[in-house]
């Protein structure tokens, strides 16, 4: 197996969705490299050998600065043909998801999205997905090369191997007319203090049964306290409680942390799927027959206003800060 | 300006895999899926900004895909095109992006509109795919389009905030559901639906084939969580997260 894993990176880091899925890739053997595209990002690549990668390849360019999907189609395309790469692996993002579509139509390559696992079956790769709000696990597989992967964010833990520093080799290709014309205009980044959803280890999300939404302060302060991010419903963002960027849901962004705090939260199904692949779920609610206690692994039925405040102030003193 | 929109028919109501063929099963009622809805509602909201053009809704799916078109077009649309073949029936992201661009490449419009996913499969990629495939820049996740003087302007939400992209046109955009509220179809829309052409296409019209590169091999029961642990207090919430290690 000849394996190349997209690496996304921002603000001078590796995307820990990304090294995730290196682990992942390294646990399968064969082959390993990671792609690494933007500009100033050489520095970057070494750092990919813990996670399993041999090698990066680096295209460290000014004209491939932009976090577009297209230029990285070609960078990709040209990578497969001149490895000659029969597996390329995505970690879900907003980014890598138009990289693997344009990609797979480029090469008429098999892509197989929202992977939460991926196994070899001797020569075969067996991918598993999740479908119908995730109440049945469908197993999936290609049936030519190369074979293109796109995980669900989250679905693995970055592990840091016995690997050393990757071996950096540059390359280059050729950018198609149409892949440039798109241009960054401007980008805003949202200033925030904890990580991102995504990228978070523990996520404390607000539901409607906060009551008002000035009590999203109880939510963001546990947050803070674990180190974690804050997640919303669909329900209060519409209501404007609290910002889109921060819906966690069908219609907003599928996460998987190591733990799902949910407080007020009823549990609606368009809610569900976009965390129930976290490792652990406590959830807070004053009604004890709230749907989403059916998947939580903790259920504490009690008024949140009482026991928010006070989970906060034990959880800082545990963790010392 | 002409503009496409791409659509899918979803099923109705609790939907269901076949355990036959493993895929799902469409054989009942269908509706517009509801992501599309934005994408048609933005691509009547671009012509009647500009006050001319034409709004062209395309789908690929069973027969009963004509419902999604019908909905289109009672909410405005003008036309619709629908590729209807039982050999693209199971078709994965190859396949499916190679026949729409045909369809697509057959119209010519200026641009081309998806919604963010389907609400069946949750795919969230076929835009790229077929853009790729017409040669086109493409810009995602959509949240406020502005069209004008042979260019589109698009404001992508990703996981770090948003990106201002700029493109000229043709060009590929899928929109996302905050982008605009979609309208209800009005009664007169509703009985003028009917009236409006439809055009009804096989993949040999196309000249095109559908051959997948991805295979469904079984369904399994997802992990269960098991019945969940109890607690009333923050003491015991606590002990249960040291328990886990996650203190």
């Amino acid at each position: 197996m000849k394996t190349i894993v997209f690496l996304e990176h921002h603000d001078s880091e590796l995307q820990k969705g990304a090294l995730g899925v290196l682990s992942k890739a390294a646990s399968l053997g064969g082959d390993l490299t990671g792609v690494l595209v933007g500009a100033g990002v050489r520095e970057l690549a070494a750092q990919a050998g813990k996670f399993g990668a041999g090698r990066v390849h680096v295209w460290d360019d000014p004209s491939v600065e932009a976090p577009l999907p297209q230029p990285r189609v070609d960078a990709l395309a040209t990578l497969v043909e001149e490895e000659g790469a029969d597996t390329v692996l995505f970690a879900g993002s907003v980014l890598a998801a138009d990289v693997a579509a344009g990609l797979a139509a480029r090469l008429d390559a098999g892509l197989n999205w929202d992977l939460v696992d991926l196994e070899a079956r001797g020569e075969e790769l067996v991918g598993k997905r999740p479908a119908l709000q995730d109440t049945v696990y469908v197993d999936v597989g290609w049936t030519s090369t190369p074979r293109l992967a796109l995980f669900r964010s989250g679905a693995f833990d970055p592990s840091a191997g016995g690997g050393g520093e990757a071996e950096v080799r540059e390359f280059s290709a050729e950018l198609r007319d149409f892949s440039t014309v798109a241009a960054m205009v401007e980008q805003a980044h949202e200033e925030s203090s904890g990580p991102a959803l995504e990228e978070a280890d523990v996520i404390v999300a607000g539901g409607r049964g906060l009551g008002e939404p000035e009590k999203f302060t109880l939510v963001e302060e546990l947050a803070k306290a674990f180190g974690g991010a804050v997640g919303a419903t669909r329900a209060v963002v519409d209501a404007g409680w609290y910002p889109y960027a921060h819906q966690i849901g069908q219609t907003g962004k599928t996460v998987s942390p190591k733990l799902y705090v949910a407080v007020g939260i009823s549990g609606a199904i368009q809610h569900k799927v976009g965390m129930q692949s976290s490792s652990v779920i406590v959830s807070i609610n004053k009604d004890a027959n709230a749907p989403i206690f059916e998947y939580s692994d903790l259920a504490v039925v009690g008024d949140l206003h009482e026991i928010v405040p006070k989970l906060t102030e034990l959880v800082r003193q545990k963790r010392g800060a | 300006m002409k503009i496409a929109v791409c659509v899918k028919q979803v099923p109705e109501g609790n939907k269901r895999l076949d355990p036959a063929t493993k895929r799902l099963d469409r054989s009942g009622e269908g509706v517009l899926n509801p992501f599309d809805a934005n994408a048609v509602e933005e691509a009547l909201r671009v012509k009647e900004r500009t006050g001319e053009g034409e709004v062209v809704v395309l789908t690929m799916g069973p027969p009963q895909a004509a419902d999604a078109l019908r909905k289109a077009l009672a909410m405005g649309a003008d036309r619709a095109v629908h590729v209807a073949d039982e050999r693209a029936a199971g078709s994965d992201l190859v396949a499916t992006s190679r026949v729409l661009a045909a369809a697509l490449a057959r119209e010519e419009p200026e641009l081309v509109l998806f919604g963010q996913q389907s609400a069946d499969s949750d795919g969230a990629v076929l835009w790229a795919a077929v853009a790729e495939r017409l040669e086109r820049p493409v810009i995602s996740q959509v949240a406020e389009l502005t069209v004008e003087r042979g260019r589109v302007r698009g404001k992508r939400q990703t996981e770090f905030g948003y990106d201002l992209i700029e493109a000229p046109l043709p060009a590929v955009i899928a929109v996302s559901d905050a982008v605009n509220e979609p309208r209800y179809p009005s009664l007169k829309g509703i009985m003028g639906a009917k009236k409006k052409p439809q055009e009804e296409l096989s993949l040999a019209d196309l000249g095109v084939e559908a051959e997948s590169r991805t295979t469904v091999l079984e369904l399994t029961e997802p992990p269960g969580r098991g019945e969940p642990a109890r607690a009333e207090t923050a003491e015991q919430i606590i002990a249960f997260l040291e328990q886990k290690r996650l203190l």
